[in-house]
């Protein structure tokens, strides 16, 4: 049984490039606040965390997926769903070792970098899209999947694509839940 | 009204939301003689009549007083009594996997409960007859997800106090019983 996607009937499309600008100067003003880049990814991935924890939400409510039944289920709903919903990409899939619990996505096109050309001079581990990285982090807790998602390749940083890798840990009791009272 | 009530149990089991929307129902009142015409039953902690409709009262009218006295018949709905009845309805289950109750039907309402993938429990009370509960369940989930999580100041599972929240609910429940079949008169 499909469904197709709910959408909002007063979905409103705003300019792209005042998000990606917004997103410019929240990466900037960390660098301004934070001397060392680790700061800057982990604040990065902090405030990705929280968006993903609610974002989850929304996605699950008008996306209609079901219950995955494996890793690379997820991987492919992630990459195809998800990233087409929010950011208008699909990222491809590569399973990265055989135990099938690391993936990564390769991205081909990336809007939030549409305007940079490189990082500056003494930030060169910075970690640009790191915002995505928690985002993913975020929404897979919530579904009781704990991840580890980082950037393994960065166009920013000389490499020749933009690789996030997802790696599964153990999963997440959500009997746990029920018995916290 | 045919929905009765909607809640919403976070992941913990707590009841962040509550809604509950009793019609303004007709009060009838008379005078009997014992032997009593009408058979009650004493149902969610309120007496209501089961069978003996006359003269205005209903099947389904609760007792609200007798001789004058309030009857105090108040329907506890918090959350420990929510979470209780879904932990037991998945470990009840003969089925393996079960995720807990989905409907929960009786002569006077139907309990219908939706599981997100991430825990939280939307719950609906509605009339028997009112039908397409389940895209109500689903509008609450984006309605939820609008106007409670987007709201940069509620935490996650917390109680919800978000007027747009309520705002929207009422308005979907509005829709959703349009749509459906009515409810008993009032």
């Amino acid at each position: 049984m499909s469904r197709p996607a709910h959408r909002r009937p007063e979905y409103q499309k705003i300019n792209k490039d005042l998000f990606v600008l917004t997103y410019g100067a929240l990466v900037a003003q960390l660098c301004k606040d934070y001397e060392k880049d680790e700061d800057v990814n982990k604040y990065l991935d902090k405030m990705g965390y929280g968006i993903g924890t609610r974002l989850v939400e929304d996605f699950l409510a008008r996306s209609c997926v079901r219950r995955c039944h494996s890793y690379s289920e997820i991987i492919d709903i992630i990459a195809q769903v998800a990233f087409k919903m929010y950011l208008g990409i699909t990222p491809s899939v590569t399973c990265n070792n055989s135990s099938r619990n690391e993936f990564s996505l390769i991205l081909d096109k990336n809007p939030l970098v549409e305007f940079v050309e490189e990082l500056p001079p003494g930030r060169s581990s910075l970690c640009y899209c790191n915002l995505l990285c928690g985002i993913i982090r975020g929404a897979l807790e919530m579904v009781h999947l704990a991840a580890d998602v980082t950037f393994l390749q960065d166009r920013l940083k000389g490499d020749s694509v933009t690789e996030i890798g997802i790696t599964f840990l153990k999963k997440l009791d959500e009997k746990k839940y029920r018995r916290k009272k | 009204m045919a929905i009765f009530s909607v809640y919403v149990v976070n992941k913990a089991g707590g009841l962040i939301y509550q809604l509950d929307s009793y019609a303004p129902r007709a009060e009838a009142e008379k005078t009997f003689s014992y032997p009593l015409d009408l058979l009650l039953k004493l149902h969610d902690e309120r007496v209501l009549v089961a069978f003996g409709q006359r003269d205005g009262i209903r099947v389904g009218h609760a007792v609200l007083a007798i001789n004058g006295m309030d009857v105090n018949g108040k329907y506890t709905a918090d959350g420990k009594e929510v979470l209780e009845l879904f932990a037991i309805g998945s470990q009840l289950s003969p089925e393996q996997g079960s995720s807990g109750i989905e409907m929960l039907e009786t002569d006077t309402f139907k309990l219908h409960c939706f599981q997100t993938l991430t825990g939280i429990k939307f719950v609906v009370l509605a009339d028997p007859r009112q039908a397409g509960i389940d895209s109500l369940l689903r509008k609450i989930y984006e309605i939820y997800s609008d106007f409670a999580l987007k709201n940069p100041f509620y935490s996650l599972e917390m109680p919800i106090r978000c007027e747009l929240f309520d705002q929207n609910l009422k308005l979907a429940l509005e829709v959703a019983e349009k749509a459906g079949t009515f409810g008993p008169g009032s």
